[in-house]
């Protein structure tokens, strides 16, 4: 898949940096504002689909390969079981919240127990799959069109 | 308030289009106009977590049809729809409807909590004890990832199951074809 002109490539190679910022902003503050882990993710994914649509395919192929993005995705699940199963074991409770008040004050950024871990377990998982999604459906566009279909 | 019937009939214009026009092209921009004015409504109902996520996750949707409809030799829509179909789909949504508007009778006015129809209703524990049990200033991020954080966590399964099926399907057909033409990507 081949990429654009001069003009676009320079300024969607510094557009992209703030949307990657703006989509760890989200997922950060996911328990202090609205957003939260899946539009973070969303965001994220999205950032990279502008990067792949600027410089083609095989540019980002090499800046993010598409086996490291499945481990992406995979530790992104794991991360969430995990929690999940440690406030079974520290808390009785499968999916307790076994952090709340060890740390911070609420309404500070440090806050909230596991909520913040399960915000960023989050956002890894859907930002890397749906990424995952679009260029494989890209891949078999461009397998489609150069076989003369 | 009046804002809200010009966006209803913003959103209702857009769909008819969407449905009718024969150019493809024309009926991809549609569903993106009516996906933006759904954003815009949940926005003056006082839901910004929802109005995020529907716009970016619209903006990515039409990013993926836009590219699978002009990679397309023929844009335009023939055929004839159905008529039996048309027809039980419409008496199905208009019976569903009617269901609907039985409920709304029995809502409180918008704006009022809902504990104040029914005293003892989950939403009450949610509003008064979530920031001090929980330690969360969003009560939405809260109640999905605390107190029913066990629907987030069968979402999240659908999600990834969803994904690599897709992945698999997808990344055969590109192997077979593209053999020839770049290296099989690194699995």
């Amino acid at each position: 898949m081949k990429g654009m002109t001069i003009i676009v490539k320079t300024i969607s190679s510094w557009v992209k940096v703030l949307i990657f910022i703006f989509g760890i902003y989200i997922i950060l503050f996911g328990h202090l504002t609205p957003g939260g882990g899946f539009a973070g993710g969303v965001i994220l994914a999205s950032s990279y689909v502008l990067l792949m649509l600027a410089f083609g395919g095989d540019f980002v192929q090499k800046d993010l390969p598409l086996a490291l993005d499945s481990k992406l995705d995979c530790l992104g699940a794991i991360m969430f079981v995990m929690i999940a199963i440690l406030g079974s074991v520290f808390s009785g409770a499968f999916l307790a919240n076994f952090l709340v008040d060890k740390y911070g004050a609420p309404l500070e950024l440090l806050s909230a127990g596991t909520i913040p871990l399960s915000n960023i377990a989050i956002g890894l998982k859907v930002g890397a799959s749906l990424f995952l999604v679009i260029f494989s459906l890209s891949i078999c566009h461009k397998g489609a069109e150069l076989d003369g279909e | 308030m009046a804002v809200f019937y010009i966006l209803l009939i913003f959103i209702i214009i857009a769909s008819l289009i969407a449905v009718e026009t024969t150019d493809l092209l024309s009926a991809v921009i549609c569903i993106g106009a009516m996906g933006f004015g759904v954003s815009l409504m949940f926005l003056f109902l006082r839901a910004p977590d929802i109005a995020i996520t529907q716009i970016v996750v619209e903006v990515l949707g039409l990013i993926i049809l836009i590219r699978a409809t002009i990679s397309r030799d023929l844009t335009f829509i023939s055929g004839d729809k159905e008529f039996f179909a048309t027809i039980v789909s419409v008496v199905i949504v208009f019976m569903i409807f009617l269901a609907g508007l039985k409920v709304f009778e029995t809502l409180p006015d918008f704006g009022t909590p809902i504990f104040a129809e029914v005293p003892k209703a989950a939403s009450q524990t949610y509003i008064e004890e979530g920031l001090a049990r929980t330690g969360a200033a969003n009560v939405v991020s809260s109640v999905i990832l605390d107190y029913r954080a066990y629907d987030t966590l069968g979402e999240a399964t659908v999600l990834f199951t969803s994904i690599i099926g897709a992945t698999v399907i997808l990344r055969r057909t590109a192997k077979r074809k593209t053999d020839t033409l770049q290296p099989a990507s690194p699995s």
